[in-house]
């Protein structure tokens, strides 16, 4: 026993000092930025398929576009990329881009518009995802040959009809626009799949950064490109690490381990701020959080409930509460600084109206469902609405599930109520006009399940007709006039009780400079950041 | 458990020569059981109401997106010709491509397990060093201040909901005292330093020799592994005190006590030496039972294991994960049931 | 009246019982005595004791509605007035929910209490009388479920059929049948063949009178005294689906999803989470002594 308790007590010593001898707070190294996120949403990096938020933050750093934003200016809109200049046809549905002189892959491939061509080719004839932001110009795997061609420095595409030249424009700064090296990926292509397989976990793009490794549900490690056409970043290795848990990102912040967190709830991002050395950057993202209503259900349909419904969301203490500093009042569904966007916030928690326009509707005793994703500021709003429904007599029971669970059943049209949140696709105003205020056939064998106004059973009131116009219009003026006005009467009378805009908060150490999330039009760009 | 009903088995007419009838046995109830666990969680991932396609194409694809993902996976044909398909790549050592990590799932196993393997085998360790000696000496002192104390700690050990512990150990040592790692296997600058051999950043480091490396993730590991080890504690502590006292009570105790034997002779050399081999089954089930990935465990210390893979998967109806992840954790648990069954035969001279 | 209590006493204690009933009562009675006198397990009774009166009396203990939000209130320490245990971030009073939660433990524990063991000795008895081709497909199924990830076994039993309450207990139970049916297989193949089973079995009774009338009463008390140190991993189970999301939904104060809730302040609001931490631990504690207790008097392996 003697022989043990030594062993034992040898171990213990072991470990007590091996354990104790760590530094207090560490830095991270001048040349390197580390940024604590959720990343388990990455499950492929090939730009054709890639479509949800941390895959188009990888993806902006390591793929070029044709066109793109600068991240330290992104109010001026997007701005020339691998693509010098263009020009846009008299019938305005050709634009012919001019590819930009003496850009190299990180293969060491020269950037051309056959690699540009193939890019945009593959991106519809994969027919992922995302690709609709594309096909929706009249692309398709059969006319590709014809719409999207090279020549010499040039490529050329022609859409089916004129669409506002800003529209498509701004469709190509998307994630899907990520220009590809044609010569890499064919190499790696298998039984013709276009180097979609090696593409998900691995990159061949242009960009200030090319990928060192992608650990799912671990880590994203990129490697600055020393050749990047904008000059070599002063990051030299970026860590994107997945970190869970707020409280989690907190600690490693303020320990040092970090120089970026980027989803601290209202709480942390308070006690934070009581730090020194931690300093905290908002901005306002794309994300709307909404409440809508399935008219299938009759009482929804009345048109004085979904007043009534708007009347009993207390916007103001959930912004003021749990909601802090993250979302802030919106009740349209462009969200602020998209073309057309406007600030007019008319709606706020008022009992007894609600309760004389449900008596107007002759509507007593109401019991709804409502599907609510299982993440926590989302039951925490469910649960307000559940409470102030309550005092008009609105009995809300709440299903709660995973995203893909709750997203099934909105989609079959299954729920009465639901709460989630919506982001925009491409930084322009008709991907949410196209999807709140869009529905060119309610019938359920129509199966339009891309459409927030099909899930919840909309018609939308002849609103499809005006959305339709103000796609094509080219004057800017008038266009965002003509969104001014679909928005007003949706405000009023859609079934869509549209709350909170997002602003994201992201905790940095004092000496990171110039960092970005994108704000409401872009994913986050780390090649201008300093510290 | 699995022993004693292991030994009352019946005898059955020979269809096989005696020296084969065991062991084709054992094999032949092995993949009886393997199938059933696939057939299960296959099942599981059909009923389940999460659209397999949804999680793939996302919420925003056109219906042909969605119809052409939907056959590729096969999901148009019937349930058991879906099944005969997995069986025949599985039999073919392809577990198929996760969908939510785009790597093969062997692949990702390979990634995973080692943490888990890792984390449990620390755990164990520090349950077997300090709960079998707690357990004998409780038992050797029954009924003293020590033995009281000992049943504390192992009831405290298992009445603690382990996640709660673990979000308050990582507020205490890591957050206020900062004494050990954060969550996490290694720190940010150390990852992917050491060249990956078996997975194990502990032993990876070594065999490295990267000292620097293998404090971190020892900085890291500690607290997980102490929660678990905590646990293991608990139960290993409470079995040996259990084995000890029935052996102490025997006859063959007293007399080697009156024939003058030293107190600590009769302990270890007699009493002790005839417990080994239940306790290793209980150690067994006990990693196993660690091995089974500690969701809850995985999910408060961001630890990449096993565990928080199979619920991600599961959550997200990623089913070829989960079945593969299932038949990793299906096997262990099998071998290491079998391993001391047979280990207690070889040992075990009443068994014979 | 204490003339009739030493009567009554003596009744219980006499070694030369007159009746089955007084012999009966006579062993319980030792029991309890033996019992009584180990002070944990009798901590752990009353804390139980305690709990089942706070769950029966919740109403008209709770000094709020459990239900009742305060935006403009949340987040309050410990020790507010009129809020004893603070506010979740709802403002909701931390106090009020606990005591209302405590409900939901009970009615989780009871029914799985009541499922597993009953489903694992109808299979367990099954097989072992059965013998034969039958004993071994349900004994392989039992290593099915046993061989299968515990926890991962209930998140995709919930996942499947919808979180809740109900099927978190289902999904508990069906993870702990097993073992119940291994213990009951392993006493059914011991009293099987005995003298008294061969003796019913002559007089003509049936196997289903007989594992009902006699195998079931010998097993119940081996199973009695295995769920009694299996509860406090039923309600760690349950708080663990809780925590995951996928035992009761909100705004139900379960405990484990109210720890779920409150971690999100765990650094500058810790008691949102630690609270009912705390009462998680203090019941499933209260819960394996008082096991450790009665498998000291029901077991007598473990006492001389």
């Amino acid at each position: 026993m003697t022989a043990f308790a030594k062993f034992m007590s040898g171990a213990a010593l072991g470990l007590a000092l091996s354990v104790t001898g760590l530094p207090g707070y560490a830095e991270t190294p001048a040349n390197m930025l580390v940024i604590a996120n959720r990343i388990d949403d990455i499950t492929t990096l090939d730009p054709a398929e890639s479509f949800e938020f941390a895959g188009s933050d990888v993806s902006r750093n390591i793929y070029g576009k044709l066109i793109n934003f600068d991240p330290l200016n992104l109010d001026a809109g997007y701005q020339p990329d691998l693509a010098e200049s263009w020009d846009v046809s008299e019938d305005g549905r050709t634009i012919t881009f001019t590819m930009r002189d003496g850009v190299k892959f990180h293969s060491g491939n020269p950037v051309t518009a056959e690699d540009a061509e193939f890019s945009l080719r593959r991106a519809v004839i994969l027919n992922k995802t995302p690709a609709f932001i594309l096909t929706q110009f009249g692309f398709s795997p059969e006319n590709v040959e014809q719409t999207i061609r090279a020549e010499g420095n040039k490529l050329i595409i022609t859409t089916d009809k004129r669409y506002a030249t800003s529209f498509v424009l701004n469709c190509l700064t998307a994630t899907i626009g990520g220009i590809v090296d044609k010569k890499l990926v064919m190499e790696n292509e298998v039984d013709g799949d276009l180097g979609n397989t090696w593409l998900k976990t691995n990159a061949a793009g242009s960009g200030a950064y090319s990928l060192v490794s992608w650990k799912p549900n671990e880590s994203v490690t990129l490697k600055s490109n020393p050749d990047f056409y904008l000059g070599a970043p002063a990051m030299e290795r970026v860590i994107v690490r997945h970190i869970l848990e707020s409280a989690t990102q907190r600690l490693l912040l303020e320990r040092g381990d970090i120089d970026i967190a980027r989803n601290l709830n209202p709480e942390d991002v308070a006690g934070v701020l009581e730090e020194d050395g931690i300093k905290i950057s908002a901005e306002l993202k794309g994300r709307l959080m909404y409440a809508s209503l399935g008219q299938q259900n009759p009482d929804l349909a009345k048109p004085q409930v979904r007043q009534a419904i708007k009347y009993l969301i207390d916007y103001e203490g959930m912004q003021d509460s749990f909601l802090k500093g993250q979302y802030t009042i919106h009740q349209n569904f462009l969200p602020l600084t998209y073309l057309g966007s406007v600030e007019e916030n008319p709606f706020s928690l008022n009992v007894e109206k609600a309760k004389a326009l449900l008596a107007e509707a002759g509507v007593d005793g109401l019991e709804l469902t409502a599907g609510v994703r299982e993440a926590q500021e989302r039951l925490e709003i469910a649960q307000s609405l559940q409470n102030t429904f309550a005092q008009a007599g609105i009995k809300l029971n709440l299903t709660v599930g995973t995203g893909k669970q709750i997203l099934g059943m909105y989609r079959a049209r299954e729920l009465d109520v639901y709460i989630g949140a919506w982001g925009p696709d491409y930084p322009d105003p008709q991907t949410n006009a196209g999807t709140f205020a869009y529905n060119p056939d309610n019938s359920k064998e129509a199966g339009l399940t891309g459409l927030l106004a099909w899930r919840n059973s909309w018609d939308t009131a002849g609103l499809t007709e005006k959305v339709d116009a103000a796609v094509i219009e080219n004057d800017r003026e008038k266009r965002a006039q003509m969104y001014h006005e679909i928005q007003a009467e949706f405000r009023e009378t859609s079934p869509f009780a549209i709350m909170f805009q997002k602003i994201e908060q992201s905790a940095l150490r004092d000496n990171v400079t110039n960092f970005s999330t994108g704000q409401a039009i872009t994913a986050a760009s780390y090649w201008q950041v300093t510290k | 458990m699995s022993l004693a009903e292991q030994n009352t088995k019946e005898r059955r007419p020979a269809l096989l020569p005696r020296w084969l009838k065991r062991p084709a046995y054992m094999l032949g109830s092995i993949a009886i059981t393997m199938l059933g666990l696939l057939f299960v969680t296959f099942l599981i991932g059909r009923v389940m109401p999460i659209d397999p396609v949804l999680s793939i194409v996302g919420e925003r694809a056109s219906p042909e997106t969605y119809q052409k993902v939907f056959e590729d996976l096969g999901l148009d044909k019937p349930l058991l010709v879906q099944f005969g398909y997995y069986l025949w790549d599985v039999l073919h050592g392809d577990f198929g491509v996760s969908l939510l990590t785009a790597h093969p799932v062997s692949e990702d196993i390979g990634r995973v397990f080692p943490a888990t393997l890792e984390l449990a085998t620390l755990g164990t360790l520090m349950g077997v060093l300090l709960g079998v000696p707690l357990g004998v000496i409780a038992a050797v002192r029954r009924d003293s201040w020590i033995d009281q104390i000992a049943r504390v700690v192992a009831l405290v050990g298992y009445s603690m909901p382990i996640f709660w512990l673990g979000l308050m150990g990582l507020l205490v040592f890591y957050g206020i005292l900062g004494w050990v790692g954060g969550p996490g296997r290694v720190g940010i600058f150390y990852a992917d330093v050491v060249p990956p051999v078996t997975g194990m950043i502990l032993i990876d480091s070594i065999l490295d020799g990267n000292w620097e490396v293998f404090r971190d993730a020892l900085s890291h590991i500690v607290l997980p592994a102490s929660l678990l080890g905590y646990y293991s504690l608990a139960y290993i502590s409470r079995m040996t005190r259990s084995f000890m006292l029935e052996q102490l009570s025997a006859e063959y105790i007293t007399t080697a006590r009156v024939k003058g034997m030293s107190e600590r002779a009769v302990i270890w050399r007699h009493a002790f030496r005839n417990i080994r081999v239940q306790l290793i089954t209980v150690i067994a089930l006990s990693y196993a039972n660690l091995l089974e990935g500690s969701v809850l465990t995985e999910i408060i210390f961001a630890w990449p294991g096993i565990g928080s893979y199979i619920t991600n998967a599961l959550l997200s109806a990623d089913m070829s994960a989960v079945l593969g992840g299932t038949v990793v954790i299906g096997l262990i648990f099998i071998i290491l049931n079998v391993g001391s069954d047979l280990l207690y035969r070889f040992l075990d001279p009443r068994a014979k | 009246m204490s003339d009739t209590q030493t009567g009554l006493r003596e009744w219980l204690l006499t070694d030369t019982p007159h009746s089955r009933l007084q012999a009966r009562l006579s062993a319980l009675y030792h029991g309890w005595l033996s019992f009584r006198s180990n002070s944990l397990a009798m901590f752990g009774l009353s804390i139980l004791v305690f709990l089942l009166l706070m769950a029966a009396f919740a109403p008209l203990i709770a000094p709020h509605d459990p239900f009742t939000q305060d935006l403009g209130n949340r987040l309050k320490p410990l020790g507010t007035e009129s809020h004893l245990l603070g506010t979740d971030s709802l403002g909701r009073d931390i106090l009020s929910r606990l005591i209302y939660g405590s409900r939901i433990t009970l009615y989780i524990v009871t029914l799985v209490a009541l499922i597993a063991p009953l489903a694992g000795l109808l299979v367990g008895t099954i097989a072992g009388y059965a013998g034969g081709w039958i004993d071994v497909a349900l004994m392989r199924i039992t290593d099915i479920f046993l061989a299968f990830p515990r926890l991962v076994l209930a998140l995709a039993f919930v996942a499947a059929l919808g979180a809740g309450i109900e099927n978190a207990v289902l999904a508990i139970s069906l993870t702990a049948w097993p073992p119940y049916a291994r213990i009951a297989r392993a006493e059914t193949l011991t009293i099987r063949n005995s003298d008294f089973i061969s003796a019913v079995r002559l007089q003509g009774a049936g196997p289903v009178r007989i594992i009902t009338k006699h195998i079931w009463p010998l097993c119940i008390s081996s199973l009695i005294v295995r769920v009694t140190l299996d509860m406090a991993g039923i309600i760690l189970a349950a708080a663990g689906l809780g925590f995951l999301g996928l035992g009761a939904q909100p705004p139900s104060p379960e405990w484990g999803a109210m720890i779920s809730e409150g971690r999100r302040f765990i650094l500058d609001h810790w008691w949102v989470a630690t609270v009912p931490g705390l009462a998680i631990f203090t019941v499933s504690l209260a819960f394996n002594l008082l096991g450790d207790g009665l498998r000291d008097v029901l077991d007598p392996k473990d006492s001389k």
